[in-house]
């Protein structure tokens, strides 16, 4: 059976790869202390030696729109282009090319930040196949938070129960409290600096039953009108397990959005 | 009430790199004509498979003819469909970075919680 290598949940921060990439004038003060964190955080998975990525994001209004509007959609398509011009227009992202698991069907997906932002802070060389999962934290009516919980669960067992030698990493990526388009938006802290502590710890902890106690698909406004992306940690929360604590921890705040990173290794624990 | 078709003719346009600088510099005629001939075009479909009766409201009709994304927070258009577009147009027009991103939290700021419903 295949091996869960490495459950790893992260903010997807757009401004990182221009930011790490920018040279003198315009690179920002914070620039640095992110690309340390990035790579000391990219070093849990390299250590994990995955053969295969699944990649929990969320399409951001770019091929799935309003009239066809899926939940939950796994892309099982050989390639994947990726990145859309008004990524490249807003946050200089590149265009990227990357390589599917090979099934027996051909559909077609273009991928977009919320997944190449991961793979630009953990697998830059984008060498490995990867399993596209999206999630619908963006069109409400939103699934519940308990969906995306059970979501994480049965991906984590369906990995386990593929027959295969490979090993597979998990990542998942959301958002902690975060505005977009609001009154609170771009402030010199992410909107909510109170939930983001709540939320990290409970990541952290694996604390299951405090996120589903505190958060409904309504109590995610009060932090941010962008924060329902918290449910895609949730999700990871899921694959790593109930009272799983994380191996790996780590966090920087930023301008506009709190960053957080987490790595889980369930071999170690077995 | 057509939040829809606000986030239509926003998620339109912000896809088309000719259309964001169209409506930027003429915002009436751009969506006169969009609602004219795209209102009711399905994304998906060949173009002979038409939807019949999506049309905006008059206020919906103002607001996207004024560039006035206050208006359209007020009415639920989408938050990012709005926010992504407007920075798409207006942004170069500020010389501090974010200076455009502020000064669209600033003319939002007398939106307390909970704020308007983007459900659609």
């Amino acid at each position: 059976m295949a091996t869960v290598a490495a459950v790893i949940a992260s903010t997807h921060h757009p401004f990182y790869y221009r930011a790490s990439t920018s040279t003198s004038a315009g690179r920002p003060p914070f620039a640095d202390e992110w690309v340390a964190k990035i790579d000391a955080f990219r070093e849990t998975l390299t250590r994990a030696r995955p053969d295969v990525l699944v990649m929990v994001g969320s399409d951001h209004f770019h091929q799935l729109w309003l009239d066809n509007m899926p939940q939950f959609l796994v892309g099982k398509a050989p390639f994947y282009d990726a990145n859309y011009y008004n990524e490249e227009r807003e946050f200089g992202l590149p265009r990227m090319f990357l390589r599917g698991i090979d099934l027996a069907f051909s559909n077609e997906l273009r991928i977009d930040h919320s997944v190449t932002c991961p793979l630009i802070t953990l697998r830059p060389e984008a060498d490995l196949p990867i399993v596209p999962i999206y999630t619908n934290i963006f069109a409400p009516p939103l699934p519940q938070p308990r969906r995306f919980v059970e979501l994480g669960k049965i991906i984590r067992q369906l990995v386990e129960a593929w027959p295969s030698e490979l090993r597979v990493a998990i990542i998942g990526t959301g958002h902690l409290s975060l505005e977009l388009g609001g009154p609170r938006q771009f402030g010199s802290h992410g909107p909510d600096p109170e939930f983001d502590r709540k939320a990290v710890e409970w990541i952290a902890s694996g604390d299951l039953k405090s996120a589903l106690a505190e958060v409904s698909l309504d109590s995610l406004w009060l932090p941010g009108n962008a924060t329902h992306g918290f449910m895609d940690f949730m999700l990871m929360m899921g694959v790593a397990g109930e009272n799983v604590a994380a191996d790996y921890v780590d966090s920087l705040d930023l301008f506009h959005t709190m960053e957080a990173y987490f790595t889980w290794y369930p071999e170690a624990s077995r | 009430m057509s939040k829809y078709l606000v986030n239509k003719f926003l998620f339109t346009v912000d896809r088309d790199p000719e259309l964001v600088e169209r409506y930027r510099a003429d915002p009436g005629g751009t969506v006169d004509w969009w609602e004219a001939e795209r209102a009711n075009v399905i994304l998906n479909l060949p173009t002979g498979e038409r939807s019949t009766w999506l049309t905006f409201t008059e206020e919906e009709r103002q607001a996207l003819a004024t560039h006035d994304y206050p208006k359209l927070f007020k009415l639920g258009a989408h938050n990012f469909l709005t926010l992504t577009l407007f920075i798409a147009m207006f942004e170069r027009d500020y010389d501090e970075p974010l200076g455009f991103q502020l000064e669209y939290a600033r003319r939002l700021s007398h939106f307390a919680l909970p704020y308007p419903d983007i459900s659609t």
